[in-house]
């Protein structure tokens, strides 16, 4: 939580310098966040690559539960599928673009911005962090009443990170291994479907 | 936009061939990237008036996507805990 409020600030303060033009507009012609992008790509692979030792625990999952990420992934784009209909301004391939964020909000934002700008990139970085907030509000609700995996689900690409101490509390400890697989995959194909969803 | 991904992918390569080379300072530079990222989006978005002021409907638009999706992924996450409870019993 702590960390999301730290990024919002960066977000922020770039938003109020933005409104009161504190900086020349000449320093968003150049293409600056495009090199920033790759890079940041690049350092993400790097972490993948470099632990291999993440895949080696996922040995041990249950069979039934290897199929969470695809529940997770399917059931988003239905939820998606079935509001678009009341967005009108909005195509369903840019629905889609902003919901397979999967709460990866840093990651989706800048992407959907290069692609398709900055309106939808807006859309994509509020979108992505309700669905933080909502997972982290609503975590022991979701147990309750739809079973330990629904906020592993519901967490997206964020349960081996942020929403993982909130998971780790409401559906128990046995449930630790799923959930950095689960987030581990649906990380993973982020920038897949996003970059997908955007060249439709 | 595919440079994109190629990136990423490079970076895994890179990652596993220096495997046994722990890039500890990585996450940092992940965290320091996203911010700057972030910072120039804000910039962004910031600087376009037509986004500025329809912010209030792209946030409503924002949360209308959130809950669906967030909605549709624990109804199949409860669906696949009903077939998964009925089995068995351990994780």
């Amino acid at each position: 939580m702590k960390g999301s409020l730290i990024i919002l600030s960066f977000f922020a303060t770039g938003l109020l310098l933005g409104v009161f033009r504190w900086l020349p507009i000449g320093f968003l012609n150049n293409n600056a966040s495009f090199y920033v992008l790759c890079l940041l790509m690049f350092s993400v692979g790097v972490s993948i690559g470099n632990e291999p030792a993440t895949f080696r625990q996922f040995r041990n999952l249950n069979p039934r539960l290897i199929f969470l990420p695809i529940m997770t992934i399917a059931g988003t784009w239905l939820g998606i599928i079935s509001v678009s209909f009341f967005i009108k301004d909005r195509s369903l391939a840019d629905c889609l673009a902003v919901g397979s964020g999967f709460g990866y909000y840093s990651l989706s934002s800048v992407l959907i911005t290069q692609y398709k700008g900055v309106e939808l990139g807006t859309i994509a970085l509020l979108s992505n962090i309700m669905r933080e907030v909502i997972t982290l509000l609503f975590a022991p609700l979701m147990v309750k009443y739809f079973g330990n995996l629904s906020p592993i689900s519901a967490g997206g690409a964020t349960t081996m990170d942020t929403t993982f101490p909130i998971i780790i509390r409401t559906s128990g400890k046995d449930y630790a291994v799923i959930s950095i697989y689960q987030g581990f995959i649906v990380d993973f194909t982020v920038p897949f479907l996003v970059t997908l969803f955007c060249s439709l | 936009m595919f440079i994109v991904i190629a990136c990423m992918l490079a970076g895994i390569a890179v990652g596993f061939i220096f495997r046994h080379h722990k890039a500890r300072f990585i996450h940092r530079l992940i965290l320091t990237l996203v911010w700057l990222l972030l910072f120039l989006l804000g910039l962004e978005v910031g600087a376009n008036e037509m986004v500025v002021r329809q912010f209030g409907k792209l946030g409503f638009e924002a949360f209308l996507l959130a809950a669906s999706g967030t909605f549709g992924s624990v109804v199949a996450a409860w669906l696949l805990w009903l077939s998964y409870s009925k089995k068995s019993e351990n994780v």
